[in-house]
């Protein structure tokens, strides 16, 4: 009988990332260059992008890019750093570009300081009116959070009010199209670099607690409410700053920006790139924001394409593009018998 | 006289809607957030087996029924068994569905008024002055027995017993000899058949559309809330008390202000009694 050999692929990190991770031992310029690349590459890459666009149509994809990249780090920081899966971006959205549109329009504010005011009293707005769902978890939290845009919208339409279903037009537009990108890119990067060095820190350790056990959190005297609104709001300042610079982008706001788009696009960013990463999701916007421009043709198919690699995502590579990418730069791997 | 009648019946159908959502997620801990698409759907399935196929009305809700209960038993299958376990991915997985579903059919083309289906008997009851049309009244009548074949079925049979252990603890279950993901495919395809049901008896008083899949969605989730996990009572009172706050507020203030009704209710009882109304499994930690 011939014997089949059990193998499993055996796992190991690069001695040089060993040696990188921790800080002393960084000597040689191949350990900073190891450590330094992935990082390089991306700001580098990021910051020539709208260099490359070919014309104005791509430059505007460009800052859409951005605003779709702010909501799914966003997303990715309160699903898997905080564990409230929130399918309110729309929400986000919406509100940073309703207020600064209505500073704009009715107190004749410029985007310098409505673009601020936007972003604050935004995430001040989002995080009272989510604050009572804040007990919730899991599949509530995430159904609830996606029907606040729809209610938001409803209310609009129903009431009249702030322009109805019209929405505000006429709002102040940004200068220059460089100007636009470069903003939004820097944002980004801003972002991302503060949120990774957030979560390391102790309040980013409570944050896991809340994921992983708010018994426990809340057993060691630490008010699981308190720290989950400041989440929330952390999340909130991204999305209605991504919210704010649309307003000024498009020169108008209107119930469109409530639409559902900007709830999912973020959920499918996020398992695309690689969850739990923070960078994962941008790159999954900078891969998905590219072609779903290309199928906009096909209309409301886009969003059954988005779920269906949604679904394959999560059924069959769910731990996603980063996620690999990182395993294969730090780790080497080989078969071995057991 | 008006309010009442019509609070009583529109209470009725949330339950109704509620139902299929109740059975999968809040008996069984199964989620189906595909619910509002099968329920749309379901509707679809019917108008096209009608129109396009010809074929006789019950004929066509029988075929429906048992499209979207294979629908849900394929959904759990191939999908849902992969990442059972892990709730983030069983909410995104189920939800991604339910949006494919619902944004093919917008892509479709169904929107408008063309997509009516009949209704059973048309007539109209006067009941103390208020005139109801028959429609309305069969909706009642199906939804009081499939409200009391349930509780019977939960309660009483063996494999309703094991629904409800499955959301308990599903080890102790395994442990007891119930095959948890039998049991929970079972869950999953009955509330999908309970879509289909809702959806064939309540779409005849309007018709067909694509937001109508989110609204059961949210509804859905609404009554399974305030009701509380696990509680049939609990998941009638709240379908009652929400039924009756909606048409009020549409009778006096706004026809398009019914949702946000559904989602105030919701956070007034988070605030005041987090474990809804009648929870029982508040010690199985959905909330803190």
């Amino acid at each position: 009988m011939a014997e089949e050999a059990i193998r499993r692929r055996e796992r190991l990190d690069r001695g040089v990332k060993v040696r990188a991770d921790t800080v002393y031992a960084i000597s040689s310029w191949k350990e900073m260059m190891f450590l330094l690349a992935p990082r390089a590459i991306l700001i580098i890459g990021l910051l020539c992008a709208p260099l490359i666009a070919p014309n104005l149509y791509w430059q505007r994809v460009m800052c859409i890019l951005g605003v779709y990249a702010l909501l799914a780090i966003g997303f990715d920081f309160l699903a898997h750093f905080v564990g409230l899966i929130c399918l309110g971006g729309a929400l986000f959205i919406g509100v940073g570009a309703y207020v600064s549109g209505i500073f704009n329009h009715y107190f004749g504010l410029s985007p310098a300081l409505t673009i601020p005011i936007g972003t604050l009293v935004g995430a001040l707005i989002c995080t009272l009116i989510l604050l009572p769902t804040l007990p919730l978890r899991g599949v509530y939290f995430a159904i609830i959070t996606f029907v606040y845009p729809v209610v938001a919208e409803r209310v609009i339409c129903a009431a009249g009010v702030l322009g109805g279903t019209d929405g505000i037009p006429g709002l102040t537009m940004l200068p220059n199209t460089w100007v636009n990108q470069y903003f939004i890119l820097a944002t980004i990067l801003v972002c991302t670099f503060v949120l990774r060095r957030l979560v390391n820190e102790d309040i980013g350790v409570v944050f896991r607690g809340v994921k992983d056990n708010d018994q426990a959190i809340r057993a060691s005297g630490i008010s699981i409410t308190y720290y989950k609104a400041v989440a929330v709001f952390i999340a909130a300042l991204m999305g209605c700053l991504g919210g704010a610079y649309l307003a000024h982008l498009y020169g108008w706001v209107g119930i469109s920006l409530f639409a559902m788009d900007f709830s999912v696009f973020p959920l499918v960013a996020t398992i695309v790139g690689g969850p739990g990463t923070l960078v994962g999701p941008l790159l999954g916007s900078i891969i998905l924001v590219p072609i779903s421009e290309i199928l906009r043709a096909f209309g409301a198919l886009r969003i059954v394409f988005y779920s269906l690699i949604m679904v394959l995502f999560i059924l069959f590579w769910s731990e996603g593009l980063l996620n690999w990418a990182r395993r294969k730069y730090e780790q080497f791997e080989h078969w071995v018998k057991v | 006289m008006n309010i009442v009648v019509y609070g009583l019946i529109n209470s009725l159908l949330l339950v109704l809607m509620a139902l299929g959502f109740a059975l999968a997620y809040s008996v069984s801990r199964v989620p189906n957030f595909t619910h509002g698409a099968l329920y749309v759907l379901s509707g679809y399935l019917t108008w096209i087996f009608l129109n396009r196929l010809g074929l006789s009305y019950g004929l066509c809700i029988i075929l429906s029924i048992l499209c979207v209960t294979a629908m849900g038993w394929l959904i759990y299958q191939l999908t849902v068994i992969r990442v059972r376990g892990m709730p983030t991915s069983e909410i995104i997985v189920t939800f991604a569905i339910s949006l494919a579903i619902l944004e093919f059919l917008r892509w479709r083309g169904l929107r408008g008024a063309t997509y009516v289906l009949p209704v059973f008997h048309l007539s109209t009851i006067h009941i103390y002055g208020v005139p109801v049309d028959a429609q309305r009244i069969i909706a009642v009548v199906i939804t009081a027995v499939i409200v009391l074949a349930l509780w019977l079925f939960t309660h009483y049979t063996k494999v309703g017993l094991g629904l409800r252990a499955i959301a308990q603890n599903e080890r102790a279950a395994l442990l007891l000899g119930i095959d948890s993901d039998r049991a929970a495919t079972l869950a999953l395809s009955l509330g999908s058949a309970l879509a289909a049901i809702a959806a064939i008896t309540i779409l005849p008083m309007g018709n067909i559309n694509v937001a109508t899949g989110y609204d059961v969605l949210v509804s859905a989730i609404a009554v399974c809330i305030c009701g509380g996990l696990g509680s049939w009572t609990g998941t009638i009172l709240a379908g009652f008390v929400i039924g009756f706050a909606q048409m009020i507020v549409v009778y006096f203030i706004a026809p398009h202000l019914a949702m946000v009704v559904a989602l105030a209710a919701v956070i007034l009882i988070l605030i005041f009694k987090p474990s809804g109304l009648f929870g029982r499994q508040k010690e199985l930690e959905e909330r803190v």
